[in-house]
């Protein structure tokens, strides 16, 4: 489809928001026409949720004007951006999990007041796009591809000119991603406009037609995605050449340091998913991967191997051999298993805490600094500033509160706080979700080289691009089970994809050739 | 049991009820909403003194119930102001409302005490109040009974019924979300909040203007803190509550029975503890039991938030 | 345009001016709420903060009732840090009045010289005892603290009051409801003096070293930093590893036997004899003072003194001023209100807005 012409649906000139310490966005410019695919294209940080939230009338600008058909208006509230026509599907989706799904909807739509009636329409909407939707089931008995389903049918009910997608396939397997883009194209073609929100490079280039660029919090550039390679929008995006990670040459991979055999347990949480019978062996030197939409027991998982959960028995899960299945996450750490969990604020670090406390926080034993029960703080002070001189955290000091740090410099100093422990395992979790692509090279790379020392990594992630850059192999969890490990270099993104929408529904663990046959 | 025994034994339970069930239909509703307000009893307390003080000075019990409405929410608005607007904690918010509320309700009340004032009247209603027992027990009631059953309906049929109540419901269970969709999260809160106070106000009320048509000192005695639990009793629904609140007017009823008729030989304060042991039972069972009543509980009570603008 | 923004940092030097502006704050609201009442607003003001210090008996008084709130509050302080709830103070100290004073009246003949320190350990037990009932509910069934520890208050008052009016009631009290004095059954019951010819006595030596002793655990180890973790960050508690179950029996166990200390300090120094009422709500007091010194040992000894002289003041007033016991209640709940709301000044900026156009990403 080529652009078309006329007076743009909407246009925003000269968007101008700042936050406290941040200059969020900066006099932006934006057109987006009628029946357009237009993707909105940025790293992490670059503005783009806080830009799209003022065209939904969620923030409002401090400077610059925003034309719908030509015209000025002001978008005072979502109601407002609704009644223009505006439709918008959250990053974080805006969901109410102890509520139906018809009620959902309708808090999203405004005026309705017959159940009965949007219950009817939701079904139609659904068969007509081809998004299948339960409206009495509730909301957090969903996968996360339902829930999303939910909020574009909300958007599709108030008829949009423009919808608004933030980070949609973030959640989503290749399978699902595939079929969210036939819907899209399908509702461009009816003439619907797309604001397209990614940092995926790929797949902007096979759905959209435009691309707006930020960076930091202003447009760099203004492209035809079809037109660009994948490299070009990245110097574009990035602004620097990032240097991809490297392995050491030569490394070996030595004797299983990390066990898990049999492990079954049912989810603390009221609507968790229970671990299935989960097997896996992580040996030294080398760096697991366990891919998978986010949702399917990965929280469980890490929770087991932590510590923070207990298993059952004490041999579900051995380190070096030695069970430590009941040993509690204090326990495991000392035994040489440290962990970065998914969450940086309140989980990974106290927020409201320094530098140096959260320093203290995991890194009190190994590093040795308590005596007779009271912190040690000048050996404190100087495992902190250790953390930021060798993992290049930008803060003014150690004294300075976590929440202060921005995200990358946060995870920065939560990974460097575990590696420089030299743990004899190393779990992690997301370990550059929400993170510049400058801290994400430095982390990939700190994860690499602490597996080349000879400990033993193990990666679960959701972005499959990082999972394939830095694992030697790669499991999918699904549904609380865990498929058998993949060798990275041999699996395909389909094989992959198929892993992780569910197609291990095998008794035992069959050899993954016969499970997908 | 004779007939007369039983009608005294309704009669005193609903009088213990009514209380306990108007306060925690305003709390219900304000943690629906997702705000905790430990405050009732202080803001009971308030409403107490003023119904009274109100209706000494003018003689109309009208005037003094609205009066209590009204101190209640003023209470109400205070709190209101400190945690929603200025994002304090809200369970010290809570303590505070309360200590305050017993201080200045002694203080405006230290002139009051002793003096007597006539009770609100009964609203009988003709012919179906004669029946025998029903008759006094449902249909010969003063105001404020009646308002509590049909507030419970009420508040039930808002809840589960109405688009406003949805509304209130959702920013209970996500202030992040209703925000994102354009609901206005601190007023909604407030008037949640605001409804408590009024409903904790007119329990005041009925306590120094129908209970005990008269003012004494911290003469809640706890029943705000005992409406809190029915609420977590009533896993946060108002028909449960009613249910809740009228077990605990039979408690008061076992507690009065055995002192009067001396069947069980304990000193009255042993008697009098009943109530409190039985929050903390009733606290335990629901924790402990099947149920699990605390999933049920508003994802953000308690839980302040700050809209970014 | 006034703009309201989170502050990156908590303002230190905020984070302590703003309890003395809630003082000012207080004091200023307390000026018209006499004012409407009818009161000399002066007279009353005067009577209830400047008189009770204008004598050495005056200040030796303050000490004394800073004493059970200070140490009620030292506890309370460290269980709020970790975000547990405990505020049965009263009841605990009720408790510690009990066990402690029981020793007393029945035992301290037999115990001799060792008389005080079992009644204070006796007193440490009974609050410990009255603060494990909500500890167990909470850590074994999930059952909020709040509600249990207040009930339990409700239920001490009664305990106390069903044994002075019955069993422990002194036969020769003519027939008022109240034990014997301590003293009368045994000289080693009584608390040193620590001023002649005052009634303030060691315990307050004693409160000032515990407040001591708070001060290195909160600030220093291991045990108080999972504490304030717990407090902060429950999940990162579990990160690190360190037990949720442990640190609410902790400062459960402690904040009641400090309690419950008070409690004993209270019967066998100044009060002598065991009454239907040992304390006139320092339980309760005792939150506003932990929130009014910051949650940090050092501040709640200025804000025990200043709850204590709202006591002091109070009854000051009632003869002075003819204002009634309940004035003190009115100070103690708007001050602490105004020290919550001043904590929005420490925690976020209030400024004009300004356009941002063309200014960098710092």
């Amino acid at each position: 489809m080529d652009r078309p012409t006329g007076p743009p649906l909407l246009e925003l000139r000269g968007i101008t928001k700042q936050f406290p310490g941040v200059l969020a966005n900066d006099r932006v410019d934006l057109k987006v026409m009628p029946g357009e695919i237009h993707a909105l294209l940025g790293e992490n940080g670059a503005g783009k949720s806080t830009l799209v939230k003022q065209i939904y009338g969620v923030l409002h600008p401090d400077a610059g004007e925003i034309r719908w058909n030509g015209q000025p208006v002001t978008i005072a509230d979502p109601h407002a951006a609704r009644a223009l026509g505006i439709g918008m599907v959250f990053q974080h989706f805006s969901l109410f999990e102890a509520m139906s799904v018809l009620e959902n909807v309708a808090l999203g739509v405004d005026g309705v007041h017959d159940l009965g009636a949007l219950a009817r329409r939701v079904r139609e909407v659904s068969e007509q796009y081809g998004l299948p939707l339960d409206p009495s089931r509730d909301v957090y008995s969903l996968s996360v591809g339902e829930r999303q389903r939910i909020e574009i049918v909300r958007a599709l009910l108030q008829d949009p000119k423009l919808l608004i997608m933030d980070e949609p396939t973030s959640v989503l397997t290749p399978q699902e991603v595939e079929r969210l883009f036939e819907t899209l194209r399908r509702l461009a073609a009816e003439g619907r406009s797309i604001l397209y929100i990614s940092h995926k490079l790929d797949e902007i280039r096979v759905l959209c037609h435009g691309a707006t660029i930020l960076r930091g919090g202003r447009q760099v550039a203004a492209c035809d995605p079809r037109q660009e390679t994948a490299r070009s929008m990245a110097a574009l995006m990035v602004g620097t050449q990032i240097k991809p990670p490297t392995k050491a040459a030569g490394a070996t991979v030595g004797a299983p340091r990390l066990t898990v055999d049999g492990l079954s347990l049912p989810s603390p949480r009221a609507h968790g998913i229970n671990l299935h019978d989960i097997r896996l062996e992580v040996c030294a030197g080398e760096v697991l991967g366990i891919a998978g939409v986010a949702g399917n027991g990965q929280a469980e998982l890490l929770a087991a191997l932590s510590g923070e959960m207990l298993a059952e028995r004490p041999e579900a899960v051995r380190l070096e051999g030695r069970p430590v299945g009941r040993l509690d996450a204090a326990a495991r750490r000392n035994a040489g298993l440290c962990f970065v969990p998914e969450e940086r604020n309140g989980h990974g670090a106290v927020p409201d805490m320094s530098l140096a406390e959260n320093a203290f926080l995991s890194g009190y034993r190994r590093r040795r600094l308590l005596a007779g029960g009271l912190i040690r703080t000048d050996r404190v002070a100087a495992f902190a500033r250790e953390i930021v001189e060798r993992f290049d955290v930008r803060t003014p000091g150690i004294a300075n509160l976590a929440r202060s740090l921005s995200g990358g410099n946060l995870q920065k100093f939560i990974v460097g706080r575990e590696v420089l422990q030299e743990p004899l395992v190393l779990v992690v979790a997301q370990p550059t979700w929400g993170v510049d692509a400058g801290a994400a090279a430095l982390i990939h790379q700190a994860l690499l080289d602490l597996a080349a020392r000879g400990a033993a990594v193990l990666v679960v992630s959701q972005d499959l691009d990082e999972l394939l850059a830095i694992t030697d192999r790669l499991a999918v969890i699904n549904a609380g089970r865990l498929s058998r490990a993949l060798r990275t270099a041999e699996a395909t993104i389909e094989q992959i994809g198929l892993l992780m929408g569910g197609l291990h529904d095998t008794p035992e663990h069959q050899p993954l050739e016969t499970a997908l046959a | 049991m004779s007939t007369t025994i039983l009608v005294a034994s309704l009669l005193t339970i609903i009088g213990a009820a009514t209380p306990l069930l108007l306060a925690a239909l305003g709390e219900l509703v304000a943690e629906r909403s997702g705000v905790l307000n430990l405050g009732v009893e202080g803001m009971m307390l308030a409403g107490a003194v003023t119904g009274f003080a109100a209706t000494m000075l003018t003689g109309s019990g009208t005037v003094g119930v609205i009066a209590a409405a009204v101190a209640g929410m003023a209470m109400a608005l205070l709190f209101g102001v400190l945690t929603l607007s200025l994002l304090s904690n809200q369970v010290a918010t809570g303590l505070a409302l309360t200590i305050f509320g017993v201080g200045l309700s002694a203080l405006v009340g230290s002139g009051f005490v002793g003096s007597p004032v006539a009770p609100l009247p009964k609203l009988a209603l003709p012919g179906l109040s004669q029946l025998p027992i029903v008759g006094p027990v449902l249909f010969g009631q003063d105001f404020l009974v009646y308002l509590s059953w049909a507030m419970t309906a009420a508040v039930a049929w808002f809840l589960t019924r109405t688009r406003p109540g949805m509304i209130l419901r959702a920013v209970g269970e996500s202030h992040e979300a209703a925000h994102a969709i354009g609901y206005p999260v601190i007023r909604i809160r407030y008037l949640a909040v605001l409804f408590g106070g009024l409903m904790a106000g007119l329990a005041g009320a009925f306590l120094s203007l129908s209970y005990t048509p008269m003012w004494v000192e911290d003469m809640s005695a706890g029943r705000g803190w005992i409406a809190l639990a029915l609420v977590v009793f009533a896993a946060w629904r108002p028909w449960r509550a009613l249910i809740g609140a009228y077990l605990f007017g039979g408690v008061t009823i076992i507690q009065l029975h055995a002192q009067t008729s001396g069947i069980i030989n304990v000193p009255a304060q042993v008697m009098s503890m009943l109530p409190y042991l039985a929050t903390i039972a009733v606290l335990v069972a629901i924790s402990a039991g099947p149920w699990r009543g605390r999933l049920n509980a508003p994802a953000c009570l308690g839980v302040p938030f700050r809209p970014a603008t | 345009m006034l703009r309201v923004e989170p502050r990156r940092e908590a303002s230190p030097a905020l984070t302590w001016a703003t309890p003395v502006l809630a003082v000012v704050l207080t004091i200023v609201t307390g000026f018209f709420l006499f004012l409407l009442l009818g009161v000399d607003p002066l007279a009353a003001l005067y009577a209830m903060f400047v008189s009770p210090l204008a004598s050495v008996y005056g200040l030796s008084e303050l000490c004394l009732k800073a004493t059970p709130l200070i140490l009620c509050a030292t506890g309370l302080a460290i269980g709020f840090r970790a975000g547990v709830w405990n505020i049965g103070a009263e009841g605990q100290l009720i408790l510690g009045a009990i066990f402690g004073g029981g020793i007393g009246l029945f035992w301290s003949p037999a115990l001799g010289p060792l008389a005080l320190p079992v009644m204070c350990l006796f007193g440490v037990l009974g609050g410990m005892l009255w603060a494990a009932i909500p500890a167990f509910l909470k850590t074994r069934l999930g059952v909020n603290e709040i509600l249990t520890s207040l009930m339990l208050t409700y239920v001490a008052v009664l305990v106390l009051s069903t044994l002075v009016y019955g069993p422990w009631k002194d036969p020769q009290g003519y027939g008022f409801p109240q034990t014997q004095f301590f003293t009368d059954i045994s000289p080693w019951t009584e608390i040193p003096l620590l001023l002649p010819e005052t009634r303030l006595h060691w315990g307050f030596a004693l409160t000032l070293l515990i407040v001591a002793g708070a001060w290195l655990f909160v600030t220093r180890s291991l045990v108080g930093f999972q504490v304030r973790v717990i407090g902060l960050a429950p999940d990162a508690a579990a990160f690190a590893g360190f037990s949720r179950t442990r640190i609410i029996w902790l400062t459960m166990l402690l904040s009641g036997g400090l309690a419950g200390l008070a409690g004993l300090l209270e019967v066998a120094g100044p009060i002598g004899q065991i009454v239907p009422t040992i304390s006139p709500g320092y339980g309760f007091t005792a939150i506003i003072v932990a929130f009014l010194g910051r949650l940090h040992p050092l501040g709640l000894v200025a804000a025990g003194f200043l709850m204590a002289l709202s006591f002091i003041g109070g009854e000051n007033a009632q003869v002075e001023a003819s204002l009634p016991q309940a004035t003190t209640g009115v100070f103690q709940g708007l001050l602490l209100f105004w020290v919550l709301a001043c904590d929005f000044l420490a925690r976020y900026r209030i400024r004009l807005a300004q356009p941002a156009v063309g200014r960098a990403v710092p």
